[in-house]
């Protein structure tokens, strides 16, 4: 199942796929975050990914990298994308349009990493007050006294 | 005469210190008349920094902070997290340390399930059911008082096992609890589930489709109250679910009622888990042996239960320390939240409180 879903994200966006692994059982493609948007809506559309099951981010320290994991509820199929993002300045696209769940989870990333979500109806902080200044999850925070 | 009444839209704040908002959530309803034009939750008044703490902690000095997210269900939370620590650390858990699990977290959905039939009655006017409810719930609290000390906060759960061995008196305690909970179950149907009065509070109130739920990501009896039959313990079985008999509840209404059925029915099957796991649990160790210092191998796993509010996700990355490198806790009710409002969207206020009680969000876990 994963090896199919695998090549048609390679025959759709040839140039997209970056590397892909397997995490316990689960196909991850790293992938160029420009086609991020046109994956998903393929795998929504054409794949019956209907379930976008959580989105994170990791700070590496030289990059973010923010992770979809994302199922098939029908057929129990899954796979996590995963977008290498600048480490002062990420920016990716908005998976709104295509998953309305992403709404707060990518709020919730953008509240905690400063991660922009271009396209997000209404991106603003989630859990920390609107003034609070700094982004608690990278690594650079300093916590305060 | 009543179209040349001029209304204008209001805001209006619901919260955070409000009787039926379970917890500190503020919701800001745009409300035209008593109408709900908008519902946006207000979430973060309990936000801790959880996933901040982890990676300033040891994967052993984490357990105990897992208690305090989905305070209502504690032992769940428990498990999602030493889940996933075994998973990515590989470690093997003797079998009858599983079946004590299994027991622990299906009676703790029971009691998870218990406050949200108290506290939807009493959201609704309906004072009484919440004291049965709580009465009951506290059988529950009492088995887990002897099990590990604690009521609400357990900290029971260790990598490779558990903390300590069932007390003696503990299998009669519990048959006599499954015993009498089953009897009275039926009194609370009486009371509040056949009520006319709570039919006509919760029928069709708060539709939202089968599709819609699943594209908010929604997940636990929330969702499998709009016909979709996902419950993690059937499609990624984990522990011992694949050995017991038990039905995934669904309805297919979608609305607030529906999702209150399907609470009720997993009591039932909750119960019967419990009951099958007392007869198959075999005698033998009840931890493997791991280094007092945990150090989980480098690599990452996302790890999934079905607790008591739908589909937690822990997601856990370890760079070899025995610290985590970061983790991310996928809490269902702050997930479940975010179709708030179209659920409530051109309800009324009073109907509002029935939706948002259906959903059964705790705050502890929405906010983290």
């Amino acid at each position: 199942m994963s090896e199919l879903i695998e090549k048609a994200i390679r025959d759709a966006f040839p140039e997209a796929v970056l590397e892909s692994k397997d995490v316990f059982g689960v196909l991850n493609i790293k992938i160029d975050v420009k086609a991020l948007l046109g994956i998903c809506e393929m795998l929504h559309a054409q794949h019956d990914f209907d379930y976008l099951a959580d989105i994170t981010a990791i700070d590496w320290k030289d990059r973010i990298e923010v992770v979809y994991q994302i199922t098939a509820l029908a057929s129990n199929a899954k796979i996590a994308l995963r977008v290498d993002l600048d480490g002062k300045k990420p920016v990716a696209n908005s998976l709104t349009s295509v998953w309305k769940g992403a709404n707060y989870q990518e709020r919730e990333v953008f509240d905690l990493f400063g991660v922009e979500f271009t396209g997000h109806p209404d991106l603003r902080r989630i859990l920390l007050p609107e003034d609070w200044e700094g982004y608690p999850l990278r690594k650079d925070y300093v916590i305060p006294d | 005469m009543s179209s040349r009444i001029r209304t204008d839209v209001l805001e209006l704040n619901m919260g955070p210190q409000h009787p039926s908002t379970h917890g500190v959530l503020r919701l800001g309803l745009k409300i035209d008349g008593e109408v709900i034009l908008e519902c946006d939750p207000d979430v973060g008044y309990l936000h801790r920094g959880i996933e901040k703490l982890a990676e300033l902690r040891t994967y052993i000095q984490f357990i105990p902070i897992t208690d305090r997210l989905d305070y209502l269900a504690s032992m769940l939370q428990n498990q999602a997290y030493i889940g996933a620590v075994e998973k990515l650390g590989r470690i093997e858990v003797p079998e009858r340390a599983e079946w004590i699990r299994m027991i622990m977290v299906e009676l703790q959905r029971v009691a998870s399930h218990l406050v949200f039939f108290g506290a939807m009655g009493l959201d609704l006017g309906a004072t009484t059911p919440f004291l049965y409810a709580f009465r009951e719930r506290e059988d529950i609290l009492d088995i887990f008082e002897m099990v590990c000390g604690a009521r609400l906060t357990y900290n029971y759960f260790r990598p490779g096992g558990v903390s300590r061995e069932l007390p003696a008196g503990f299998y009669e305690k519990v048959r006599a609890y499954i015993k009498k909970q089953r009897e009275k179950l039926w009194e609370y149907d009486d009371l509040l589930t056949d009520n006319q009065i709570f039919i006509a509070r919760t029928r069709n109130v708060g539709y939202i489709s089968g599709e819609d739920a699943v594209n908010y990501s929604m997940s636990g009896p929330s969702l499998r109250g709009s016909g979709v039959a996902y419950d993690v313990r059937r499609a990624d079985p984990y522990s011992f679910y694949d050995k017991v008999k038990w039905d995934v509840v669904t309805r297919t209404e979608g609305d607030v009622q529906a999702r209150f059925l399907c609470r009720c029915g997993e009591i039932r099957q909750s119960l019967n888990i419990v009951e099958q796991a007392l007869d198959m649990i075999p005698e033998g160790e009840l931890k493997c042996k791991t280094p007092p210092r945990l150090k989980l191998p480098e690599g990452e796993v996302y790890y999934h239960i079905e607790s008591a509010k739908g589909d937690l996700g822990v997601y856990l990355v370890s760079d070899g320390t025995d610290k985590p490198y970061r983790l991310r806790w996928r809490a269902p009710s702050f997930i479940n939240l975010g179709a708030m409002n179209q659920m409530s969207q051109n309800w009324k206020i009073a109907d509002v409180v029935a939706i948002l009680g259906s959903l059964d969000v705790v705050l502890g876990e929405v906010d983290r």
